[in-house]
């Protein structure tokens, strides 16, 4: 990569404080996000989805994050105050969630949530922002945009709200889009589509992406790169291309797993836990 | 199978046996259950200070007589309003009564009165509630309208109706009590059971030919249990506190009971200079009060996964 | 088999009159619940009833008058058609106490009530609402802490004790605040009486005196009212706002780089404004007989005064009649406010 990297993260550690202990959901994991796409693939608990969380700083109460380093351009994410963060959320980094039926505020129209992104971050006049709100209505390929800006989240189905969540998100033109399965929630034609406008939008714009997904066939169509997570930390990191040559044996197990067509009537493997994988690893580049 | 959570800790012996992921049977899950309910309720000092507060309560009402001189009913005209003193902890009231004697044992009516309303309200609550919603139909409609009729009654209003028809005393006011309370547990154990009715141990239950009595009382009431105890732990204030009223008004225990709302009642002429005789009930029940409410507030945290931490 | 819409001797109904429907079909089964047990405390608990109505100090000629009018002799059910018809069309009977119809009585105690419970709760939602946010927003820290003991105390503590306390304090020791009874005598039947409210009345009139003066007296028993609204107020914001903020939109508001304040009150408030109207309506009715205890300290001649003394009087007529008057206004708003739930919540549409 010949430019900076836009995230830098070293060491990052996301602890909760629970009746039973402390528990670390993210075990000093490291990695570098540029204008490319990164996709992070692990079972539920193996802190992928904490590891986007903690990059906007937006972990539970009960958590605290560490890092020897985590930076956006430049800017200290862990010391940002929280002014330095309002500017960054929404704005330079965006998150988009799983299901637009629990994501998006229910007693708002969703062409009002999608304006209300666009003025928090510029100042317009309402009516301004409603304009914009609408171009980007289309730009995720709703038809009739004025009809669906002052409906409410309850009547759209599931893939409008995605895009919905979508035009919301890169509404104020972020460097970097976190999605944490963005998809999992939707039917699978529907997929398809939400992907296909994940994929035009992201390039047109040049954005840095971070896809945060369990869906390992996915993410290797996906991104560029991979990282495997298991138990908070990266088990494995290598181009999405070169997966099948995957050398760890949790990675190997979990492509043993995906049945293939074509691939015989045998039974699917189970995967076999290593004990040892729960072990802090090395740092591997 | 979703991945182990990495944990830092190193355990051993009973409280490995308690924190173990993987509970060998049924004794062990519940000890855990209950283990982890407790360390959730530990750390709330809110709710301890409110089982301190119970358990000193109940403590008092159960040594009584080691506590006192006397059963706090014995007048002596002559030390009438006295003011608090080494020898009178509390001062006397208007009849020379011993005050600190009177609160003490009055801490048995009150139990007295807790007890009894409890032990009304929850059998008609979970049997009427549970029911309605195991059995479902048109006998679900009817209980509950019935039920509802009666939530929408005021409480005290109504409980100051039956006393008036009934006569003043002890039992009547707890009789009125009960029956203006006993309509939100219905509801409670009715919303339990409709969660129960579908579950999969109740249709084993049924498969082995159990019949609907047994199916309720062993198998829905008890996981209705937790919420109406914490319901009603909630609603003790409450009801120590309605019948404190009825006592102000002459209508609960009548003399010479040392009931806590009755001798707030009869200092009302000496407030002014002899203070003591009404204000000392009155922190009586506002401690007690507030023990069963920080107590039920604690149990709720405990109990109810959502009061947990937020973003 | 499948029954074809319309099919039957009434037109379709719109979801909004079928709701409509239920409710007032509802609200008039609680309404008759309310009449059959006011009716068993006062004709069928006491072993007398015509006694009770008409006190023991009644000629022989009212008794049996009253014997005849209640008519004990027939069977029950047509004794509660009776009491029924005659409730409905406001005939309560006639008070031991003042001679005159029941319903008139009433009529001139409740505004006083409806004020009382009125400027409580007002109290209690100024400041228990934003207690409640506050105790939310920095859960499980010491402020929260403080919030919730506060809000406990309120709820645990003898109102009617706490007023007597409290008239000591400010009335008789320190002298900052006016005495019991909604006006000092001196000002009593300057304002003409337009709508039962005094404060009302006389900000109509302009008498800015008699309205310094009954503002005075209103103060600490509505204090002591709106402490215990304070409390369940508070403790329910609380609770709504929790559930809010565990909400996944609400990480979405956090994520679009809203700052706390707007997450808080736009999003998250908004969220729950629904569920605490109706906890502010369901605070009102509460206090309206939690009244009760208050104006009998504060000698506030109100409906609950009125009750109180009745019941000494042993006047049933006044008793059943208040009774029936307070749980009426009770079971009505309660309904309402249910309504009013599904009415603004556009999920609920």
């Amino acid at each position: 990569m010949s430019e900076k990297p836009l995230i830098s993260v070293e060491d990052l550690r996301v602890t909760f404080r629970t009746p039973k202990g402390p528990v670390e959901a993210v075990r000093g994991i490291d990695f570098e996000l540029g204008r490319e796409r990164l996709g992070i693939v692990g079972e539920s608990g193996s802190g992928k989805s904490q590891t986007g969380r903690a990059l906007l700083r937006l972990t539970a109460s009960n958590g605290s994050i560490t890092a020897k380093r985590m930076e956006f351009d430049g800017i200290d994410l862990i010391k940002a105050s929280k002014k330095t963060l309002y500017g960054i959320r929404g704005n330079r980094i965006s998150m988009i969630m799983q299901d637009p039926k629990y994501s998006l505020n229910p007693v708002m129209t969703v062409g009002d949530q999608i304006a209300e992104a666009y003025r928090t971050h510029s100042k317009v006049s309402a009516r301004e922002a409603r304009a914009k709100s609408l171009a980007m209505l289309e730009a995720v390929r709703i038809r009739e945009p004025e009809k669906v800006y002052g409906l409410y989240p309850h009547q759209v189905s599931g893939g409008m709200g995605q895009r919905i969540m979508i035009a919301m998100m890169l509404i104020p033109n972020p460097q970097v889009l976190i999605a944490d399965e963005p998809t999992s929630a939707l039917d699978v034609t529907v997929q398809m589509q939400v992907l296909a406008l994940l994929d035009d939008m992201v390039r047109e714009r040049g954005m840095g992406l971070i896809l945060i997904s369990h869906d390992l066939n996915l993410v290797s169509t996906f991104c560029d790169t991979v990282l495997i997570m298991y138990g908070g930390q990266i088990m494995e990191r290598l181009p999405a291309k070169e997966l099948h040559n995957a050398q760890h044996p949790y990675t190997r197990g979990l492509l043993n797993c995906l049945p293939r067509m074509g691939g015989g009537h045998g039974e699917l493997p189970v995967l076999q836990r290593d004990p040892a994988w729960m072990q802090p690893q090395g740092h591997s580049a | 199978m979703s991945a182990p959570e990495a944990t830092t800790r190193p355990v051993g012996g009973l409280r490995a046996w308690l924190l173990s992921d993987a509970p060998a049977n049924v004794w062990q899950a519940r000890a855990q259950r209950a283990y982890f309910g407790w360390l959730t309720f530990k750390s709330n000092p809110i709710a301890m200070a409110g089982l301190i507060i119970i358990a000193t309560l109940l403590l008092i009402a159960a040594i009584a007589p080691l506590l006192t001189g006397g059963a706090g009913i014995e007048q002596n005209l002559g030390n009438r309003l006295q003011a608090p003193s080494s020898e009178h902890w509390f001062g006397t009231d208007e009849l020379g009564r011993d005050i600190y004697d009177r609160i003490i044992w009055g801490s048995r009516v009150t139990l007295y009165i807790v007890f009894l309303v409890s032990i009304i309200v929850m059998p008609i609550g979970l049997l009427i509630g549970t029911i309605a919603g195991y059995v479902g139909g048109w006998i679900d409609t009817v209980l509950m309208r019935f039920t509802d009729i009666f939530l929408a009654f005021p409480r005290l209003i109504l409980a100051l109706a039956f006393v008036s028809a009934l006569g003043p005393g002890l039992e009547n006011a707890v009789i009125a009590i009960a029956v203006t309370t006993w309509s939100p547990y219905a509801r409670l154990a009715r919303a339990e059971a409709l969660t129960v009715r579908s579950s999969e141990y109740i249709l084993a239950a049924q498969i082995q030919g159990a019949s609907t009595l047994r199916i309720v009382i062993f198998h829905v009431v008890p996981m209705c249990l937790s919420s109406i105890i914490v319901r009603l732990t909630l609603d003790m204030a409450g009801i120590i506190l309605t019948a404190a009223g009825l006592g102000f008004l002459g209508l609960g225990a009548q003399p010479p009971l040392p009931e806590w709302g009755a001798m707030i009642s009869t200092g009302r002429d000496f407030l002014l200079d002899q203070w003591w005789v009404s204000t000392i009930p009155g922190i009586a029940i506002l401690v007690v009060s507030l023990g069963f409410n920080l107590l039920g507030d604690g149990l709720r945290d405990v109990l109810d996964p959502r009061s947990g931490a937020s973003e | 088999m499948t029954r074809k819409k319309g099919a039957g001797p009434f037109p379709p109904l719109p979801p909004f009159a079928k709701n409509l429907l239920r409710v007032v079909f509802t609200l008039a089964l609680t309404f008759l619940g309310l009449m059959a047990v006011t009716f068993f405390i006062g004709r069928v608990l006491p072993t007398d009833p015509a006694m009770a109505a008409v006190g023991n100090r009644a000629s022989e000629a009212v008794y049996q008058a009253k014997r005849l009018e209640l008519g004990l002799d027939r069977p029950i059910l047509i004794q509660f058609w009776l009491f029924l018809t005659s409730a409905l069309q406001g005939d309560f009977g006639k008070s031991i106490m003042t001679s005159k119809p029941v319903i008139d009585d009433l009529k001139r105690f409740f505004p006083a009530t409806l004020e009382l419970a009125t400027v409580a709760t007002l109290f209690g939602v100024l400041f228990g609402v934003p207690m409640g946010v506050i105790a939310a927003v920095r859960q499980s820290k010491l402020t929260d802490h403080i919030v919730r003991v506060l809000g406990l105390i309120g709820y645990s503590v003898p109102i009617f004790w706490l007023g007597m306390v409290s008239l000591v304090v400010f009335y008789a020791k320190l002298d900052w605040l006016p005495g019991t009874g909604r006006l000092d005598i001196y000002y009593d039947g300057i304002v003409d009486h337009v709508t039962g409210v005094i404060l009302i009345d006389s900000a109509l009139a302009g008498e800015w005196e008699v309205f310094n003066n009954a503002l005075g007296h209103i103060i600490l028993p509505a204090a002591m009212l709106a402490l215990y609204s304070l409390a369940y107020i508070a403790r329910m914001t609380r609770s709504f706002m929790l559930d809010q903020l565990s909400q996944e939109y609400v990480l979405t508001a956090r994520v679009k780089g809203l700052p706390e304040r707007t997450v808080i009150w736009r999003h998250a408030f908004k969220n729950m404004l629904v569920q605490l109207i109706t906890v502010i309506a369901l605070s009102y009715v509460n206090l309206l007989e939690g009244s009760v205890l208050t104006e009998t300290v504060f000698a506030w001649p109100g409906i609950g005064l009125y009750i109180t003394n009745s019941l000494f009087n042993a006047d049933m007529n006044a008793v059943i009649g208040g009774t029936i008057v307070i749980g009426a206004c009770f079971i009505g708003i309660n309904m309402l406010s249910d309504v009013l739930y599904r009415l603004v919540d556009p999920r609920a549409r």
